[in-house]
């Protein structure tokens, strides 16, 4: 499989205090990598630096190399990065506006106008986010007034509307119900033919459910990292092997 | 012991509640009052002939008491103010909210409040002393106090609660919006303006109508660059009387009918005043309830 | 990488936050200096010290900053209880939601009243029974201010924790008992931050002034001063500027007012940030 990201040694720190330390790993196109760990251990300071929102905060340095499809992370053009690297927050965060303008939002930024070409786009976008069915009709209504399980599944739609390969989940589900959350796991599993899908869980189960390969963080070093079978299974690492059992974090 | 104890604390409730009522019965002294001393002069010029009546002759030997003139100045010089004064009052927010250095947000709030705290006659002194003067010379008009006059002092009178307002409404925008359209390649000017400022619309919106009422309501420094003549405001040059100045222009040597018909002038603007209020109250409620 | 079209957008609404912030900073810079400029020079010790005098054609303020003075002290000793009381009335006795509601509406209402219509009711209500004067035109800015006290102090009792009134309820103490000792000190920042946006409002206000304390310039003392009518420094600069043409003394009333509007701003910045420290 070709490699779509590519981390050689790549250090983050927050002003004094380093976030990352000396991290190398290759993501491979169509799978779903889950990056695991306690908190703060790094993983989702790791899933910001791929689309570079780790920008945005003051005191931020980096050094490393990171690549997206063979070109330097840091030195693309943001908008054009985030562009093809797409990401789904935490918490559902849905512009307070209509379905439609939420997932037309993104083509809009990127130049499209066309009306017919726009309501392509949105159609597809949320039926390959599995939502079409219950918006299709309420289009024109506040996107806020979605369930919490429709607004995440709406956020990743507008991920997709821009047409990304990548798509960064920095823990998806975590604000969201079981059966909502069973979907956007059945979801993710299907997008993977499409794009290629890193994310970030708490969730074990869930890293195990869903992802092919498994990195585990732990305090900014990023411990172990390989087929997810074999990381729940077989861990190499001591540490590993304790975490996924169990017995911390 | 007991008991008497519960007689003076029911005293003191008693004493608090009367306290807490004073601010309504003020409210409805003023409203009375106007109303009261309003309605007469109506009655007897005719509620059509002085509101649509487009003479004003108080003091004429046929006095005529019509006040539309008064009614379309401030309508159209609360306009003018309002689109000269939102345009710079919610891009200098966004800018103060969103993207300015920490040096120059708290210098530039330093000079907004400044703005805010200098009273109106002091405005009314600058602006009769520099912008008049230099309205004459720039636009070859044979008096410089008019409404153009009366509609810059007021845009930049209502600056400050604009900006004020605005920045509030602004920062209460949640980050998560922020990010999320950031994260999908817009870049942050295009994400402050086509997300975080639709978000913040209500507050701004109430921001907006705060700088009417302020417009509308005001009077001295007005009164020192309008011009003060009754004219309908045909153009931007012509020296006009607000609702305010008219009541105040007058009132000082003011008698019998023409006193009266000044008291209804002030109903008027009470009444318009009390529009504006009724919907930037429902603004913020809206807001409250998002 | 970024099209024509977002690049345009980018530098117009750049171009458009940038000359608009330029506007609002340049115009408090020029209003700020313009009016130092013209009335710092002439503010003398002649100036300041001195009643006016049309014999010897004399300019003096000392009269309108005496009337002010007594002016923000009158309305100041009315409204502070009043404000206050309301605001102790709707956070420790009220519980009908409905009134409590009104009063705030009515609270609003004010605030949002021009000062022109207050000049013109305190004249119906004070001037014409008292006469033109310094406590008509005080009594005037009491309903003016009685809002910005109210609020002030509403918002900081909210501050005062529940668990002190319980301490002290707990403690067998009636309910006048615990507002004396416990809701009261714990609002007094509330009340001196209103009192300074009071005293703001009062140095500022002019259009509620003209009808209801008139424009003497006589120098008297406190009572005295009261009773008669008398011009507050406001009112004296649109006397001298718009009537008299003395632009002379109104620039040095100009450059006054601005000074004490910008001290004030700093006091009320103070006054907020001290106590909100020392409650954390």
């Amino acid at each position: 499989m070709n490699e779509i990201i590519t981390v050689r040694d790549l250090c983050l720190w927050y002003g004094q205090t380093q976030a990352l330390k000396h991290i190398s790993m290759s993501i491979p196109e169509h799978s779903i990598t889950a990056l695991i760990g306690p908190s703060g251990c790094g993983k989702s300071t790791f899933l910001k630096t791929l689309n570079r929102m780790n920008d945005l905060i003051p005191g931020v340095k980096i050094t490393g190399r990171a690549e997206y499809a063979g070109q330097n992370i840091f030195e693309a053009e943001v908008s054009r990065l985030r562009r093809e690297v797409g990401m789904v927050f935490q918490k559902p965060n849905p512009f307070p506006m209509s379905i439609y303008d939420n997932v037309a939002y993104g083509p809009r930024t990127h130049g499209v106008r066309g009306r017919q070409q726009l309501d392509g786009i949105v159609e597809e976008s949320l039926r390959d986010a599995a939502i079409w069915e219950e918006v299709k009709d309420r289009l024109k209504k506040n996107a806020l007034g979605l369930s919490g399980g429709q607004q995440q599944r709406l956020c990743i739609a507008r991920a997709l509307a821009v047409k990304p390969s990548v798509l960064l989940m920095d823990e998806p589900t975590s604000a969201l119900d079981p059966i909502s959350t069973l979907k956007i796991e059945e979801l993710a599993v299907k997008l993977k033919e499409k794009y290629t899908i890193v994310i970030v869980t708490h969730n074990m189960q869930q890293a195990l459910r869903i992802s092919d390969r498994t990195a585990f963080f732990l305090l900014g070093e990023l411990v172990e990292y390989g087929e997810t079978e074999q990381v729940f299974s077989r861990p190499v690492d001591r540490r590993t092997e304790d975490y996924v059992t169990g017995r911390f974090g | 012991m007991k008991k008497k104890s519960n007689l003076f604390e029911t005293l003191v409730h008693g004493i608090f509640l009367i306290l807490g009522l004073v601010t309504i019965g003020c409210v409805l002294l003023i409203t009375v009052y106007l109303v009261v001393s309003g309605i007469p002069a109506i009655r007897e010029i005719g509620l059509v002939r002085f509101l649509f009546g487009s003479k004003w002759a108080s003091t004429a030997a046929q006095p005529q008491y019509g006040i539309l003139p008064f009614i379309l100045t401030s309508i159209y010089g609360t306009a003018g103010a309002v689109f000269l004064g939102v345009p710079v009052g919610v891009l200098t927010a966004v800018y103060l909210a969103k993207l300015a250095p920490p040096k120059i947000k708290s210098a530039m709030g330093q000079a907004v409040s400044m703005l805010a705290g200098i009273p109106s006659v002091v405005y009314g002194l600058v602006g009769m002393m520099v912008l008049v003067p230099g309205l004459r010379r720039v636009f070859c008009i044979p008096d410089g106090a008019s409404l153009l006059a009366a509609i810059i002092v007021l845009a930049v009178m209502i600056l400050p609660a604009i900006i004020k307002m605005s920045v509030t409404a602004l920062e209460a925008v949640p980050k998560e919006y922020e990010d999320g359209s950031l994260a999908l390649g817009a870049t942050p000017e295009e994400t402050y303006f086509r997300v975080s400022l639709p978000a913040a619309k209500s507050g701004i919106a109430a921001s907006v109508v705060l700088g009417v009422g302020r417009a509308i309501g005001e009077a001295m420094a007005v009164m020192m660059v309008a011009g003060n003549a009754p004219n309908m405001p045909d153009s931007l040059f012509q020296s006009v009387r607000f609702l305010t100045t008219a009541v105040a222009s007058e009132m000082s040597y003011s008698s019998g009918l023409q006193r009266q018909a000044l008291f209804s002038i002030a109903l008027v603007l009470y009444l318009f005043i009390m529009l504006v209020n009724g919907i930037l109250n429902l603004f913020l409620k809206g807001e409250k309830a998002e | 990488m970024i099209s024509n079209r977002r690049k345009l957008f980018l530098w117009t609404v750049r171009g458009g936050m940038w000359l608009a912030t330029a506007i609002t900073g340049a115009l408090a810079l020029f209003l700020m200096g313009y009016v130092l400029f013209r009335g710092v020079p002439n503010i003398t010790w002649e100036l300041l010290s001195t009643s006016p005098s049309y014999l010897s054609g004399r300019i003096g303020i000392l009269p309108d900053i005496l009337n002010t003075v007594y002016i923000i002290i009158a309305a100041l000793v009315v409204v502070i209880p009043l404000g206050v009381g309301a605001a102790v009335y709707l956070t420790e006795y009220a519980s009908n939601k409905r009134l409590v509601g009104v009063i705030e509406y009515a609270a609003e209402a004010l605030s949002g009243i021009p000062s022109i219509i207050y000049g013109l009711v305190g004249m119906l209500v004070f001037s014409n029974n008292m006469g033109t004067s310094l406590l008509a035109g005080a009594l005037t800015l009491v309903i003016m201010n009685l809002p910005t006290v109210m609020r002030n102090t509403q918002e900081s009792l909210k501050t005062v924790p529940q668990s002190y009134r319980e301490g002290a309820f707990g403690l067998g103490a009636g309910k006048w008992r615990v507002i004396r000792t416990v809701v009261l000190p714990g609002c007094v920042d509330g009340v001196v931050t209103g009192c300074i946006l009071s005293v703001g409002r009062i140095l500022g206000e002019s259009a509620a002034l003209l009808f209801t304390a008139g424009f003497a310039h006589a120098a008297n003392g406190f009572w005295e001063g009261l009773r008669s009518a008398g011009a507050t420094l406001t009112v004296a600069l649109y006397v001298y500027a718009k009537e008299q043409g003395e632009f002379g003394a109104a620039f040095a009333i100009a450059a006054i007012l601005m000074v004490l509007a910008f001290a004030i701003n700093m006091a009320a910045g103070m006054v907020t940030n001290k106590f909100q420290r020392s409650k954390k």
